[in-house]
C-alpha cells in the first residue's frame, strides 16, 4: 500500500509518495530525493552521521521512520547555505579545521545548527563538547569541530538573523 | 526489518483498539523500536503510530500538586522544561545523561519507560536468549557479562535496564498511568518493570494493548528539590549507558536527615528502589558514615552474576558519592557533563 505524506524539505514543499513503511527519513533523502549529503554510518543510532533537522531540532535521520513524519519541515546539510554563501557554521568548520575525510562532516554541521538553536552551552567548551557528544569522529578532529561550534556560537549571538536554519 | 502494516490512528481509544491485535506494537519516536527491529530482534506485525496522538505531550501541575507529564513529551524537552526541573532536578539530571543531544530531541517518555535492555546477548540474534527467544537459554551467563546484574537477576537471565530517567523516576514515587483494554489505571513506577525470574521475556506488567499516557511525580517529591542528584558511571565519558548509577535526594533539617529516596540503576532489570537504605537514613547526619552505612544496606543483597562483582563496590560507592552530592546541594545549574562522576562540581564537599 502507498501512502502520500508531505514533507518541507530544505524550504521547498514536497510531497512524497511512501510505498513501503519500512523506510527510514535517512533512506528517503538519500535514496529516493538523491540528498546524499546527510551521510549513513552505523544505520542504528550511534554515530550521528545522518543528524538533521526536523521542525528545528537535530534527530537521528536513521531512526525516524519517513512515514510517521508527514507535515514535518526538514533541514539537511543541502538546505544550510543561502546560494553561495555558506552558512557560518560551515564558514567555522572550514576556518578551524574541523574535519579530515569529512564522512561525519554533515552530520557534525547539523548538530551544530541544533546546539546553536537549543542555547545550552553559553560558550562553555566542555557543554559544546558533551553537547556534541552523539556525533563521532573517527579521524578525531574534535579539537577543531569544539572550536568550529564555539566560534558559530558567538557569530550567532553576534547576528541572530544569520543563524536562521 | 521485517514487513510491517503501519497505522495512524487519531485517538487514544482507537490506537488501544489496533494495538491490542496480535503481533502490534506501538511506535513514539522509534528511536529504540526501529533500531530493534534492523536488528531483527523485533518484528512487529502492526505498527501503531502514536506519535500524532492529540492530548499526550502536555507537562502540568495539577490541582493537588502532582506534576503530570504527558507519554509523548520529548526527553530534552522535559529535562530542560524550566519549572520541572527546578522541581525535580535529579530527573533532569538523569533525563540528560541519557543517550545523546539528538536521541533526547526525538525519544519519548513513556518509550523511555518501556525500551529493551541493551544486553548484547538480546542484540545478537545467533546467541541463546531466554528475553528474546523463551526457553532458548541464555549465552550472557558464562559470557561477557561484567556489565550484568548483581541485584534481581535469576538463572535465566542476567541483563540490566537501561533507563536512566527510570532510576530517578523510581527514586521519586513516580506514578505512571495506563490506559487500555480493561481501562485506565495507575502503576507505581517501582512495579512497572519485572524482574526475569522465570519468565524474563516478559518485562513490564502492561498486557497487549495498554498504552502509557502520562506519568506523574507526586507533589511531596518536590521536598526533595534542594539536595538531589542522580550520577551515573559509564565506560567512556559521555553517550553511554551506565555501568552502575544513582538516584539520591535527601529531604535535609539542619544538621538531620528528615527523609531520603534512593535508587539504583544499571544494577537490575529494574530500577532499584532501596527503601531499607532510605530507612537507615532517616535521622541520621548527613555525613559519609551515615552514607557508607546506607549503601552498604541498599547492596546486602547483591551477589555477581558473572564477571562482575566489581559492580558490586562499585554500586555502593557511586550511591556514597550520589548522597554526598545531594547533600552538598542541587546546583543552581547543572554542570557541564550532568550526572558524571568525574566531574568537578563548583561548591561540591570534598569527603575524599
Amino acid at each position: 500500500m502507498t501512502s502520500s505524506i508531505n514533507l518541507t524539505i530544505n524550504h521547498a514543499h514536497t510531497p512524497v509518495e511512501i510505498d513501503d513503511p519500512r523506510i527510514t527519513l535517512l533512506d528517503l533523502l538519500r535514496e529516493r530525493l538523491h540528498l546524499t549529503g546527510t551521510k549513513k554510518g552505523c544505520d542504528r543510532g550511534q554515530c550521528g552521521a545522518c543528524t538533521v533537522l526536523v521542525d528545528g531540532r537535530r534527530i537521528n535521520s536513521c531512526l525516524a521512520l519517513a512515514i510517521s513524519l508527514d507535515g514535518a519541515e526538514v533541514l539537511t546539510i543541502e538546505g544550510v547555505a543561502a546560494g553561495d554563501t555558506l552558512h557560518p557554521v560551515q564558514r567555522a568548520f572550514i576556518e578551524h579545521d574541523g574535519f579530515q575525510c569529512g564522512f561525519c562532516t554533515p552530520g557534525q554541521i547539523m548538530s551544530a545548527i541544533g546546539l546553536i538553536a537549543e542555547a545550552q552551552t553559553d560558550g562553555d567548551p566542555d557543554r559544546v563538547r558533551e553537547q556534541m557528544s552523539g556525533n563521532l569522529c573517527r579521524c578525531g578532529a574534535y579539537a577543531g569541530i569544539t572550536a568550529a561550534v564555539l566560534q558559530a556560537e558567538r557569530a550567532a549571538a553576534a547576528a541572530p538573523q544569520e543563524q536562521a536554519a | 526489518m521485517n514487513r510491517f502494516d503501519y497505522v495512524r490512528p487519531a485517538t487514544i481509544p482507537a490506537a488501544i483498539a489496533a494495538a491490542g491485535a496480535e503481533g502490534a506494537a506501538y511506535l513514539g519516536a522509534g528511536t529504540n523500536l526501529i533500531d530493534l527491529m534492523k536488528g531483527g530482534i523485533a518484528r512487529p506485525a502492526t505498527l501503531v503510530d502514536i506519535a500524532h496522538l492529540p492530548g499526550l505531550d502536555g507537562i502540568e501541575t495539577l490541582a493537588n500538586g502532582d506534576v503530570r507529564v504527558g507519554a509523548l513529551v520529548r526527553n530534552a524537552d522535559l529535562a530542560h522544561h524550566a519549572d520541572f526541573a527546578r522541581r525535580f532536578p535529579a530527573v533532569a539530571e538523569a533525563l540528560l545523561a541519557g543517550a545523546s543531544p539528538q536521541l533526547r530531541n526525538a525519544a519519548t517518555v513513556g518509550g523511555n519507560l518501556l525500551q529493551r535492555t541493551r544486553c548484547r546477548y538480546f542484540y545478537d540474534t545467533a546467541s541463546a536468549c531466554n528475553k528474546r527467544v523463551p526457553g532458548s537459554g541464555c549465552d550472557a551467563r558464562g559470557g561477557e557479562n561484567r556489565l550484568h546484574a548483581i541485584l534481581g537477576w535469576s538463572d535465566a537471565c542476567i541483563a540490566t535496564n537501561p533507563s536512566d530517567f527510570c532510576v530517578a523516576l523510581a527514586a521519586l514515587d513516580a506514578v505512571v498511568e495506563v490506559d487500555g483494554p480493561a481501562g485506565p489505571r495507575d502503576v507505581a513506577l517501582v512495579d512497572l518493570h519485572r524482574l526475569p525470574g522465570d519468565t524474563p521475556w516478559i518485562d513490564h506488567q502492561l498486557a497487549p494493548g495498554d498504552l502509557i499516557v502520562a506519568i506523574r511525580l507526586p507533589a511531596a517529591a518536590a521536598a526533595f528539590a534542594a539536595h538531589s542528584r542522580y550520577v551515573k558511571l559509564r565506560e567512556r565519558t559521555s553517550y553511554a549507558f551506565a555501568l552502575v548509577s544513582a538516584a539520591a535526594a535527601l529531604d535535609l533539617d539542619g544538621g538531620t536527615i528528615r527523609a531520603a529516596r534512593l535508587a539504583l540503576g544499571g544494577v537490575a532489570m529494574k530500577p532499584w528502589r532501596a527503601t531499607a537504605a532510605e530507612a537507615l537514613l532517616v535521622g541520621a547526619a548527613p555525613d559519609v558514615a551515615s552514607f557508607e552505612r546506607a549503601a552498604d544496606a541498599a547492596l546486602a543483597e547483591a551477589r555477581p552474576s558473572g564477571a562482575n562483582a566489581f559492580k558490586i563496590a562499585l554500586a555502593r560507592r557511586i550511591l556514597v558519592r550520589a548522597l554526598v552530592r545531594a547533600a552538598a546541594g542541587t546546583p543552581a545549574r547543572l554542570p557541564a557533563l550532568p550526572a558524571s562522576p568525574l566531574a568537578p562540581v563548583a561548591g561540591e564537599i570534598d569527603h575524599g
